[in-house]
């Protein structure tokens, strides 16, 4: 007996340790019930960390726009005569954000905001020889936007350092224009504007649509391009907390003249799909820890049945109702605890593997791995409070036992 | 000397205030001085073991009165009882009921234990004295089960005289072993009582261990038919 454990851990442990068969039995099925869990959440944490910081690193969290412009329709006349009773939805034409450079100073002073990013973006066709494609011209301040979107992390070919002479495309558009690094590109626009830039770099977001589309240039070229000297059609910004983008969005829209998307609106799906991932998660966990509970509830009370002479001759002793109660509660516990250790090496073994072998066509994981410690260490303590918990009928069934009635059974 | 245990209008019955309400004792009066070694007789069913129940604080009488060293106890609370039985009570069972999950030493350990809260040395001492005493030192270290029947009921006397009680109660405890055992059993008892005056109450059916009790107690039908103090009769 060890001095430092007091009667109650004792014995549990003892009865534990006696009755290793219905022990081995249930700490088996904590283990694979833990198991589940840490594998299902590691995964689900790990895909939308992945899949949160690819949307994050290759868009902004907040988009400032101009105001879209609107019809107003005309009133009724006092005379009941309506001048026009159809309104026609009007054009939107590439707009400045109106006092843009005002508005970025105060962006850039706001707390929340980290990064602010005047960029000009428009449609242009890019021709080199006999190839064209149209594409999306994004006009930017290098040292701020590719702080926002990380371009130069998803430099392929060449490299991110941009001229007022020089584009950066995507890996789809150079091949379909058949350039490399080095060669020229004509970029024309509607608004009239024509320039002959020279391929930088070739980068791959790992989205086919956006490598073909996407193509970055100097804000100074794209204003001339796009017709808008002197103006930038988004301002681009990355706040301190990305969960409360939206937040800080409505915030600015409600005292400045520009519209702001957060990626929260803007991504609206992924975050439904968030919300359905976590809510089946939530209800796996709840059915597997009422499982795990009820395991832990029925060997208790089976135990409770086995021991209640010991309990008897105990409480003969002078052993009070509290210490019995402690006893079972302990054991409760214990088989939680363990049965979680077990299972939180089982699933963590399982995600080793998992990643070890599920692999992409060339060879590359799927998506890193994001394993915390304290997934481990929360699975632990639900488990043994969930162990605790499962422990109280069983207990309380001991602690009532009438000792007459269990001595003599 | 002043009673070590008065009993003066006991009452026990079962299924009170139903149809089939039973009185298992009908006013039991009896008062047991420290020292005495006391033979409980008489047929299955006629209340020995319900009596002993209560004298041991296991159960509560319906009405009457019962005092341990003067102090009433019928109306003492669950926890004071539970309290005054672990250090003023011993108990030996028929069963022996060893609690399986310790060694010997342990099981001896178990009431110092429960009272204490935490093993120590004292107690380990104290146990290796006890098992000594009933010759089973040399088994401190086994199992419950892996012991004979005798063997086991002595270690359930060594434990039941672990926190040195005023009063041991013992339901039959050779009952269930083979002749030699059960004398030798008996022997330990008596021992224990002419050496450190420990008081015992023993239920037996067994008239010759009877017999060499300084005391017997007849109980018929939830009455005492029969009190006889053979000290008084051999002086």
């Amino acid at each position: 007996m060890k001095p430092w454990l007091t009667f109650a851990w004792i014995a549990a442990l003892r009865f534990l340790a006696e009755g290793r068969m219905q022990s081995g039995f249930i700490l088996s099925g904590i283990a694979i019930g833990v198991g589940v869990i840490v594998f299902m959440s590691a995964m689900l944490t790990s895909v939308q960390t992945n899949f949160t910081n690819r949307v994050l690193t290759s868009q902004p969290q907040i988009q400032l726009l101009a105001p879209q412009e609107v019809a107003r329709p005309l009133r009724l006349h006092d005379d009941g005569v309506i001048e026009a009773a159809i309104v026609q939805q009007p054009t939107q034409r590439i707009l400045s954000i109106d006092q843009w450079q005002t508005i970025l100073a105060t962006m850039r002073a706001r707390p929340d905001v980290v990064i602010a990013s005047p960029t000009v973006s428009g449609s242009a066709l890019a021709v080199r020889g006999d190839a064209s494609r149209s594409v999306g011209i994004f006009g930017m301040e290098p040292d701020s936007y590719f702080r926002i979107v990380r371009v130069p992390d998803y430099i392929v070919a060449g490299n991110s350092d941009l001229g007022s002479d020089d584009i950066l495309v995507g890996l789809e558009l150079a091949k379909d224009i058949g350039a490399t690094i080095g060669d020229k590109v004509n970029v024309a626009t509607a608004a009239g504007g024509s320039r002959t830039l020279t391929i930088r770099g070739i980068f791959d977001l790992g989205n086919k649509g956006a490598n073909e589309r996407n193509a970055y240039v100097a804000l100074r070229t794209a204003q001339s391009l796009l017709g808008l000297l002197g103006g930038v059609t988004t301002i681009d910004l990355t706040v301190t907390d990305v969960y409360a983008a939206e937040t800080i969005a409505q915030d600015i829209q409600a005292t400045l003249p520009v519209e702001a998307d957060s990626w929260i609106k803007t991504n609206a799906q992924f975050f439904t799909a968030i919300r359905a991932q976590n809510l089946s998660s939530a209800l796996i966990r709840i059915f597997v820890g009422l499982s795990v509970a009820f395991g832990i509830a029925a060997v208790l009370v089976v135990s409770v049945l086995q021991r209640s002479k010991d309990i008897g001759i105990l409480r003969a002793m002078g052993c009070g109702r509290g210490q019995i109660l402690r006893v079972f509660l302990i054991q409760g516990g214990v088989l939680g605890f363990v049965g979680s250790l077990a299972g939180s090496a089982i699933g963590a073994a399982a995600l080793m593997v998992w990643h070890r072998y599920a692999r992409q066509a060339d060879g590359s994981e799927l998506f890193p791995l994001y394993i915390e410690p304290s997934l481990f260490v929360s699975s632990a303590a639900l488990a043994t409070i969930t162990g605790v918990i499962a422990g109280i009928v069983p207990a309380l069934r001991a602690a009532s036992l009438d000792p007459v009635d269990a001595i003599h059974g | 000397m002043a009673d070590l245990l008065a009993l003066e209008g006991i009452r026990k019955s079962y299924n009170v205030g139903t149809p089939v309400e039973t009185e298992v004792l009908h006013g039991i009066d009896v008062t047991i001085r420290p020292g005495e070694f006391v033979a409980l007789m008489g047929p299955s069913g006629s209340g020995k073991s319900t009596l002993l129940n209560i004298i041991g604080l296991l159960d509560r009488p319906t009405s009457g009165r019962l005092s341990i060293h003067g102090e009433d106890t019928t109306q003492l609370s669950e926890a004071s009882l539970t309290s005054l039985r672990g250090h003023t009570i011993g108990f030996v069972f028929q069963y022996h009921y060893l609690i399986s999950a310790f060694t010997a030493r342990e099981n001896v350990m178990m009431p110092m234990l429960v009272d204490h809260g935490r093993p120590d040395a004292a107690m380990e001492q104290r146990a290796d004295e006890l098992l000594d005493w009933v010759d089973l030192g040399k088994w401190r270290n086994n199992r419950a089960l892996n012991m004979s029947g005798g063997q086991q009921q002595r270690v359930a006397i060594a434990r039941a005289l672990a926190m040195d009680p005023a009063l041991l109660l013992a339901d039959e405890p050779t009952g269930n072993l083979d002749t030699v055992s059960a004398d030798a059993v008996f022997d330990l008892m008596r021992r224990f009582n002419t050496e450190r005056g420990t008081t015992f109450l023993i239920v037996t059916h067994n008239h010759d261990l009877a017999g060499r009790c300084d005391r017997i107690i007849q109980v018929v039908d939830g009455r005492i038919t029969q009190d006889q103090d053979r000290r008084v009769k051999a002086k």
